[in-house]
């Protein structure tokens, strides 16, 4: 029983995060509440959404560095054309947003796809380039409230039976994602190129435009990411979701997808964020420092990381044994 | 004085779990001289080098240097004791310079502990000097031919005082020119009284540089002596051994109209001009050494390599392949040799793992059907016995066997009309051989083209219809069913001109 639990990660990350909420709320009444509840899954709305797109693309044997850049350089162009254009409908800017963070994580995926540069190269290039042209695109300056109209604001705010509409979206957007992972051809093609890419080659799939698909896939949802955060923070500027992309790494991390690619879940990427957002929400509740914070979201991630380690370790014994004996025939044959 | 051997391994025995690598061998290697070690893929020749140079441990048997008993518990001993091994790929740093890679790990120090760079370049000109070579000790190896890094990788192997080199095949990458290069290193290495173990596949080039030769085969050493006693027929006959018997299960299977057709084809480095045809029915062998652009012609014809120049056919309509998704789509799948590491995708369930070269097919939509998915997945499960808790476990969990069988039966789903087979019985036991053997029958009795690529002189005399023979990338030529014979075959593919 025991054992199942943690063969299953998910259901582990499940157990901790009820005990987390069990533990915070005997420390702050009123912390398990729906209300609450349905308040840290909406702050986390967006992470979920960004944690799904950097899944795609760590499955791959990839990572993108730049999804917080893509963020803030979106944001900027739609809160821009929301301020210049305010007659423009929401639909549009939406569909706008998604088709830069899409042009974005294409621009990565050409890289790694036609001139086969690693990944973190490309992204930790692009990371810098993306927030350096929200930089040009605004002149430093910043996008406010007051410039901005109503329902480019309050739009993602409306409740509905309970939860604001951007955690409807987070909503779909896990759905959807289910979908593309399990049940097209496309996400079969990115696990089986992050498991073992030359077998997949040999299957007939393209390694690398499945890989230049998962950056597409990432950069559109953190395209979308840049309209929600510009929204929910009634505010654009440059540096907008700084250094947000290593928690969308730690979420996918704690959710237990590899990052030696092609192991993890939907719901592993879902409940890593879910558990960061949490772990953000509850120790302001009960009084622990910003600082001590970061130190313990750092323990987390490093524990999760060990975790990962130990649990492919068992998973590869098989597969050591195999090559040590494809080794033992190379000699005899 | 040259009687007394520089190194001696009596009664050498080694196994692996269900081969008998080496039987009970005996080797003696003499102070300059070079001793041939002869004998085909499988012979246990590489084994015999690892042991060595103290990367295996032998079974049994006993190693004796200078008359007195040595052991090798790791790699550093052989060392220690003078062996070295220049293998066919030299393992050596693209990024160092010449002289970092010959004194990696035993740089001449300063009194501070640090390494005298001044000593390892002074030191290495004069090596380079000593083999008559002009290569600047401090130049990148990057940018070194192929024939200056054997040479660096010799100079390596001196640098540590060897007496006793292996040469693991150190032509096989080599043009001719390089080879006369290499040789008078040799017989420079000769007249220092190095001991050499000289492994080549080549016997123009054993009966140039070898005095004595020793021939191993199916793990054991059949025959020894001095090179200038013994004809080359002699060898071809020690290697090959008794008549090799057909007992195979090959069907007598009425051979169809001509499915495919390869004329001329062409790689810029790999192979040239081979041309055959394959009919409905027909089991197509394809031996050669390794080495010998066997896989490498394979592998173009299910599009991981293009072809310079040729043509292929399939059905009498030409096409061209350009990705394993369009060869799999033309009904052409290769099973790889290396199943372990090209087959599997071992975190995946075993029915994606089966479906998996089958969905550019039959998921043009874009969408799975997950149903149809275990279907056929449960279909080639049942159809090759395969044992496991559910079709949903990851093929990672299964016993090497049943990854075979995962990987065979994912590529029998794509339903194919020509079959490549690489090596179909590789690292299999004897027993389940005889199965696999029947199997290859049984497919081509329903109809299927099957080209097999094989090393094994057995399997490959006892299976085929008609066996192509390759020597370095060309044509030896193609041997019908009723002319086949193990002697024919293997001076066919070494190049021994005497018929």
């Amino acid at each position: 029983m025991v054992k199942q639990i943690f063969r299953y990660r998910e259901i582990l990350l499940v157990i901790i995060i009820a005990i987390l909420l069990a533990i915070f709320s005997t420390r702050a009444p009123g912390f398990a509440t729906p209300g609450n509840l349905a308040n840290i899954f909406n702050d986390t709305s967006i992470l979920i959404i960004l944690a799904l797109g950097q899944m795609t693309v760590i499955l791959t044997k990839s990572i993108d560095l730049s999804v917080a850049a893509n963020v803030a350089f979106t944001g900027m162009a739609v809160g821009m054309i929301n301020a210049n254009y305010p007659d423009l409908p929401l639909a549009l800017i939406v569909l706008v947003a998604l088709a830069i963070g899409a042009m974005l994580g294409a621009i990565n995926g050409l890289f790694v796809w036609k001139l086969n540069i690693p990944s973190i190269v490309v992204t930790l290039g692009t990371l810098t380039i993306y927030r350096g042209m929200a930089f040009v695109l605004s002149g430093g300056a910043w996008v406010n409230a007051h410039q901005m109209t109503e329902p480019f604001l309050q739009t993602p705010r409306h409740l509905l039976l309970g939860l604001p509409v951007l955690g409807w979206i987070a909503v779909i957007i896990v759905g959807l994602m289910y979908l593309v992972m399990s049940r097209t051809f496309l996400g079969r093609a990115i696990y089986a190129s992050g498991g073992n890419p030359t077998a997949a080659i040999y299957a007939g799939i393209d390694v690398g435009r499945t890989r230049f698909f998962a950056f597409v896939i990432s950069g559109t949802l953190a395209g979308l990411c840049g309209y929600l955060w510009v929204s929910r923070y009634a505010v654009a500027y440059v540096d907008i979701a700084a250094g947000f992309e290593l928690d969308s790494v730690a979420a996918c991390v704690i959710g237990g997808i590899s990052t030696l690619g092609g192991i993890g879940s939907v719901a592993g990427a879902v409940l890593g964020a879910l558990f960061l957002g949490v772990i953000k929400n509850a120790l302001p509740v009960i009084n622990i420092s910003p600082f001590s914070q970061m130190a313990i979201s750092g323990a987390v991630i490093i524990a999760a990381v060990i975790f990962n380690a130990r649990q492919e370790r068992r998973r590869g014994r098989i597969i050591l044994r195999d090559r040590g004996a494809s080794e033992q025939i190379e000699v005899t044959a | 004085m040259s009687d007394m051997p520089l190194l001696e391994m009596r009664g050498i025995s080694k196994s692996f779990p269900g081969v008998r690598a080496l039987n009970d061998v005996n080797i003696a290697l003499y102070p300059g001289k070079v001793t041939a070690l002869i004998g085909e893929n499988g012979a246990g020749k590489s084994t015999l080098v690892k042991i060595l140079t103290g990367i295996y441990a032998c079974d049994e048997g006993e190693i004796y240097v200078d008359g007195g008993p040595v052991s090798f518990s790791n790699a550093q001993d052989a060392i220690d004791a003078g062996v070295t091994a220049i293998h066919q790929e030299t393992v050596l740093f693209d990024e160092l310079s010449v002289a970092e890679n010959i004194f990696l790990g035993h740089a001449p120090k300063s009194r501070l502990g640090l390494v005298n760079w001044r000593a390892v370049n002074a030191r290495a000109l004069a090596l380079l000097h000593s083999l008559e070579s002009n290569i600047d000790p401090r130049l990148r190896l990057k940018d070194l031919s192929i024939a200056q890094r054997h040479l660096v990788a010799i100079a390596r192997a001196l640098s540590v005082d060897a007496r006793i080199v292996i040469m693991d095949e150190p032509t096989a990458a080599l043009s001719r020119k390089e080879v006369n290069d290499l040789f008078q290193i040799v017989k420079r290495l000769k007249t220092q009284g190095k001991a050499i173990l000289f492994i080549s596949h080549k016997f123009d080039e054993v009966y140039e540089i070898a005095d004595h030769y020793a021939v191993f085969r199916d793990g054991k050493a059949v025959g020894s002596g001095e090179l200038a006693n013994v004809e080359q027929n002699d060898i071809v006959k020690l290697m090959v051994g008794r008549s090799v018997e057909h007992a195979f299960p090959k069907l007598d299977i009425a051979l169809g109209k001509t499915v495919f057709a390869v004329e001329n084809y062409t790689h810029p480095t790999e192979f040239r001009d081979i041309s055959f045809e394959l009919r409905q029915g027909e089991i197509f062998g394809i031996y050669g050494l390794v080495g010998a652009g066997r896989s490498e012609v394979c592998q173009s014809f299910f599009g991981i390599t293009q072809p310079s120049s040729g043509k292929l056919k399939l059905d009498g309509q030409e096409i061209t392949i350009r990705s394993p998704g369009e060869a799999i789509n033309a009904g052409i799948v290769y099973v790889p040799e290396e199943r372990g590491r090209h087959g599997a995708v071992l975190q995946l369930p075993i029915y994606q793992n089966i479906s998996l070269p089958s969905l550019t097919r039959t998921s043009r939509s874009g969408f799975l059907n997950a149903a149809n998915e275990f279907a056929l997945a449960r279909k080639y499960a049942e159809r090759f016995d395969l044992r496991a808790a559910a079709l949903s476990v990851p093929v990672g969990t299964l016993s090497g066997g049943n990854q075979q069988k995962v990987v065979i039966g994912k590529w029998l789903a794509t339903q194919p009309k020509i079959l490549i087979l690489d090596e179909p019985t590789k690292g299999i036991d004897i027993g389940s051989k005889a199965a696999v053997h029947a199997f290859i029958s049984e497919l081509a009795g329903e109809g299927l083209s099957i080209i097999m690529v094989s090393s094994e002189l057995p399997e490959i005399i006892g299976m085929s219809d008609r066996v192509l023979v390759m020597r370095e990338g060309l044509s030896a030529g193609i041997y019908k069913r009723e002319n086949l014979n193990a002697e024919t075959l293997v001076r066919a593919a070494t190049g021994n001109a005497s018929k």
